[in-house]
């Protein structure tokens, strides 16, 4: 186990390596420089703008600039942002809590309608419950989160006058209305993203248990007389659970990278629309820094999810 | 009217024996407008500018509560000299002040100066080779320590080190700084300069504090923690910030303006996108003001019928123009096109044909059913302030005289009705950036050009590429690979010399200037640049205004250019609230001065 650890976290290193080079090379190679606005205000001549690129290291060749980042980000100094002039490393900080916070408790709620629904209708496979769950599903996953966010906005904060639908990171009050307003600001951009994942996780799960339930212990289970709800619980979801905690370990990173769309309809400073705004100023030292922990992160989580699988399942080994 | 009769009336004005309003109906009578002629009176200084460039400041009912601002790009760092971007200068202008800034008639309105230098009260010499500015004594910083000309000294160094790299530094380069004594400082020019008000004024004049930035004065001024933590001297101080997201203050209690500021804390939060912050505002009255909302006007219409909030609009000197190229896009000269010293464009070079295109460029239209409020039409490429305003030019559109004009020119139609004369077609590459309503008017110039036997091939570039200044690229705006091209140039100052540089022959793009040079039509006239040079030299208010004018109907009646829209600042404010808004200056450069009616 520990040797099979090693040579998983040795192979890793090449395909990090790796994954930056691209990241780099395709950045470098894009049009565009942070100062672009500079270029069309005429009170900044333009020896201002070739000054700041040459202060930035921007007009260096591209192996000079990648082994620089490389070395600094080696000795955990992340580089800082061009646009604003503080360590990368803190912006992302900053959008942390926010991010986890809302896409945590997307997911969450995925989890919440996922499995109970799933489950239930694939006990009562092609009942009416299971019929009306799976049109339901696939609304859910056909419909974008643009579209779905907007229609929300529309209805309980425009037409309704209910909900807030700018997000505020600080808000005024404090104590339980703190509470009460955190909750109804988060209300909307939670339910959107998490309907969403919620959908596709419902058919996920609902094929997970049926596969399941026709298996012969199941019906030696029933057999023994063990109450069908025990069955269902303790013989079926527990051994059903497997690939989709396998599914739900590799969207773990999606946790960290935000939702792009999603952030930037409800105004929520996360690390989504941190990147957005990062490409749209090519502020490249933010997009660097954020898709490569990105990359970083979905790595560790494969591993994460392989070695989650031989622990739920004791016949797989490592070898 | 002669200028002699305007400077005698000018003078009667000054001695007191015409009325203000006498002058103003005088002018009208001459087909100036009352705009026009109060801009006369304040820039020869025989009104006080500031009484009314300002709208009075009278709060009724209580003061207090909160200010919500909305932008939808987010300010990411505070520190004036650092803001790349409106939305960085904006927020830092919440804490930092100039000396001045510009109202948005175009007349300069004191805020840590206690009065505006001119050759009257003697603060600005008559040979324009200096100018006195007199610091107002009871100005303190937001942590209690006093104001004094060391900070303006020490932003006029901070500013112009190359260490630094400040964006700032053009505003502080070929003059030298004097402290006179610890409330007067001056600033000496090495040639006449008429445009004075450029260091210490509006956005890029923002004075920060020594006793905070002095150790920050080189390579690690990006480690300055006031960056992100700013000290000013304004009506309201720091709270917190989060980058890409909100910025909060709250009143300066020791403010040095009387009664001001009228609210307790500000907010300003950015991000997404136009359209939901005009719905932030108009719609829902969750927010107080939006910047900058370049939406459809229909849109915009449709928001406001709600009557919670209005939409304000601010004309400023931004204008959408055709550029036609003087040089040929097409002949490759050692790798590079468009080369002015060693080609001309073969079609253009004939005043006809650009003629021609002026008259099928159908701006009325454009305006009413594209740009709405957002654009009015306009035949000038110098518009504001109005005393820079020519009122020579025609503005018209018609096809059957752009046939007349090419007929009578030799251009016969030819194959496929497209006209033609000693082997070259009137078939161009018109190109812009990807925009919405940049393509929709592109499409009515096509049309219009089709009815006259002209072939526009439309294209439409990636703005991030169209304009970046990557040399490398060939579809950048300032390259102009192409035979026309079509965006929108801001005029960031009241004057207009640094936005009319863009037609002298020595800013030519080219390769040797990395394609930075800002003639990028690159079109050459030796009377422009020749008035031009007097301009930069010549102190007579009145006779720089006439030369301006000049400059604007060279450069148009040549038709090299052709100005389409004007494009005029548009925000949106809830009903009650009292913003004062410039077009020549940040939007927050009186928040001082902004209040609720009860």
């Amino acid at each position: 186990m520990t040797q099979y650890l090693i040579r998983r976290l040795l192979i890793a290193i090449p395909s990090i390596l790796g994954i930056s080079v691209i990241l780099f090379a395709v950045l470098a190679l894009a049009p565009g420089d942070p100062f672009e606005e500079l270029a069309t205000n005429p009170a900044i001549p333009p020896e201002v703008r070739q000054n700041l690129r040459a202060s930035l290291g921007l007009d260096d060749p591209i192996h000079v600039r990648y082994f620089a980042w490389l070395t600094s980000m080696l000795r955990g100094d992340w580089g800082f942002s061009f646009v604003s002039r503080i360590p990368v490393d803190d912006l992302i900080l900053q959008r942390l809590p926010t991010t986890i916070a809302v896409i945590g408790a997307s997911q969450v709620l995925a989890i919440c309608i996922a499995i109970p629904i799933g489950v239930f209708a694939a006990t009562r496979p092609y009942s009416i419950f299971d019929q009306i769950a799976n049109t339901l599903a696939f609304v859910g996953f056909s419909l974008p989160t643009f579209f779905t966010g907007l229609l929300l906005i529309l209805l309980f904060s425009i037409h309704l006058d209910w909900l807030p639908f700018v997000y505020r990171t600080q808000l005024d009050s404090t104590g339980w209305q703190w509470w009460w307003d955190q909750v109804r600001q988060s209300i909307m951009p939670v339910t959107v993203l998490g309907l969403f994942q919620g959908a596709a996780l419902v058919r996920f799960v609902r094929s997970a248990v049926l596969d399941v339930i026709r298996l012969d212990y199941v019906t030696t289970a029933r057999a023994k007389g063990i109450p069908e709800s025990a069955v269902t619980l303790r013989h079926i979801v527990r051994n059903a659970m497997i690939p989709v905690v396998t599914l739900l370990a590799l969207q773990m990173p999606a946790v960290f990278g935000g939702a792009i769309v999603t952030e930037q309809i409800f105004r929520v400073p996360g690390i989504g629309s941190l990147l957005i705004s990062a490409v749209l100023a090519n502020d490249t030292p933010v997009i660097m820094a954020v898709t490569f922990v990105f990359a970083c992160l979905v790595i560790l989580f494969n591993l994460i999810a392989d070695i989650l699988y031989g622990w739920l399942d004791p016949r797989i080994s490592y070898r | 009217m002669t200028e002699d009769d305007l400077r005698h009336l000018i003078g009667r004005v000054k001695r007191g024996d015409l009325s203000r309003r006498g002058f103003v109906r005088r002018m009208a009578a001459l087909g100036l407008t009352a705009p026009m002629a109060t801009q006369l009176l304040a820039v020869t200084g025989a009104a006080p500018a500031a009484a009314q460039s300002v709208p009075a400041y009278r709060p009724t009912g209580r003061r207090g509560g909160a200010l919500r601002i909305l932008y939808w790009q987010a300010s990411t760092l505070l520190n004036p000299h650092f803001a790349v971007g409106t939305t960085n200068q904006d927020s830092s202008r919440v804490f930092y002040e100039p000396l001045a800034g510009w109202a948005t008639d175009g007349t300069l309105h004191p805020i840590l100066a206690e009065r505006i230098p001119s050759v009257e009260n003697g603060d600005l010499a008559a040979d324009g080779r200096s100018v006195t500015w007199r610091l107002k004594r009871n100005v303190r910083w937001h942590d209690g320590q006093q104001f004094t000309a060391d900070d303006c000294i020490f932003t006029f160094e901070f500013a112009r080190n190359p260490q630094v790299g400040s964006v700032s530094s053009g505003s502080y380069m070929d003059m030298e700084i004097r402290k006179l004594d610890d409330f007067t400082i001056r600033l000496d020019f090495p040639r006449p300069t008429p445009f004075w008000a450029d260091a210490f004024v509006g956005p890029s004049g923002q004075i920060i504090p020594r006793h905070l930035f002095g150790n920050f004065n080189g390579p690690n001024s990006r480690d300055a923690p006031t960056n992100l933590r700013p000290v000013g001297t304004s009506a309201y101080r720091f709270v917190s910030f989060a980058p890409g997201d909100t910025l909060r203050a709250e009143a300066n209690p020791n403010y040095y303006l009387e009664g001001r500021p009228f609210f307790d804390t500000v907010e300003v939060k950015g991000g997404g996108d136009a359209v939901s912050a005009a719905r932030a505002v108009l719609q829902t009255a969750d927010f107080d003001y939006a910047w900058n909302l370049q939406v459809e006007d229909e849109i915009l219409l449709r928001l406001e019928a709600a009557n919670r909030g209005r939409v304000n609009i601010i004309e400023g000197g931004n204008i959408e123009f055709i550029q036609l190229n003087a040089a040929d896009p097409n002949r490759e000269i050692d790798g590079d096109r468009s080369v002015a010293a060693q080609t001309q464009h073969p079609a253009f070079r004939d005043p006809a044909v650009r003629q021609a295109m002026a008259l099928l460029v159908d701006r009325e239209s454009v305006s009413r059913f594209i740009y709405g409020r957002g654009g009015p039409a306009t035949p000038n490429f110098l518009n504001n302030p109005p005393r820079f305003r020519s009122s020579n030019l025609p503005m018209e559109f018609n096809v059957a005289r752009a046939n007349e004009v090419l007929d009578r020119a030799g251009w016969a139609r030819g194959q496929g009705g497209i006209r033609q004369k000693d082997g070259v077609r009137l078939r161009f590459v018109f190109q812009t950036s990807v925009n919405a309503p940049r393509q929709r008017t592109q499409q009515i110039i096509r049309q219009a050009c089709q009815r006259a036997g002209i072939e526009l091939e439309l294209k439409a570039v990636t703005p991030s590429v169209f304009f970046s200044s990557d040399v490398a690229n060939p579809d950048t705006f300032t390259k102009f690979w192409a035979d026309m091209q079509m965006y929108t140039t801001t005029m960031s100052q009241a004057d207009p010399q640094r936005f009319m540089n863009q037609y002298v022959s020595w800013e030519i793009a080219s390769r040797a200037n990395s394609w930075q040079g800002r003639n990028i039509v690159r079109w050459r006239n030796e009377e422009y640049d020749r008035v031009f040079r007097e301009a930069e030299s010549e102190l007579d208010t009145v006779k720089r205004a006439a030369l301006f004018i000049r400059m604007n109907d060279l450069i148009c009646g040549s038709h090299h250019i052709i100005p389409v829209v004007s494009r005029p600042l548009v925000s949106a404010s809830l009903n009650n609230l009292r913003p004062v808004l410039s077009a020549w200056d940040s939007t927050m450069w009186m928040l001082s001065d902004w209040w609720r009616e009860a």
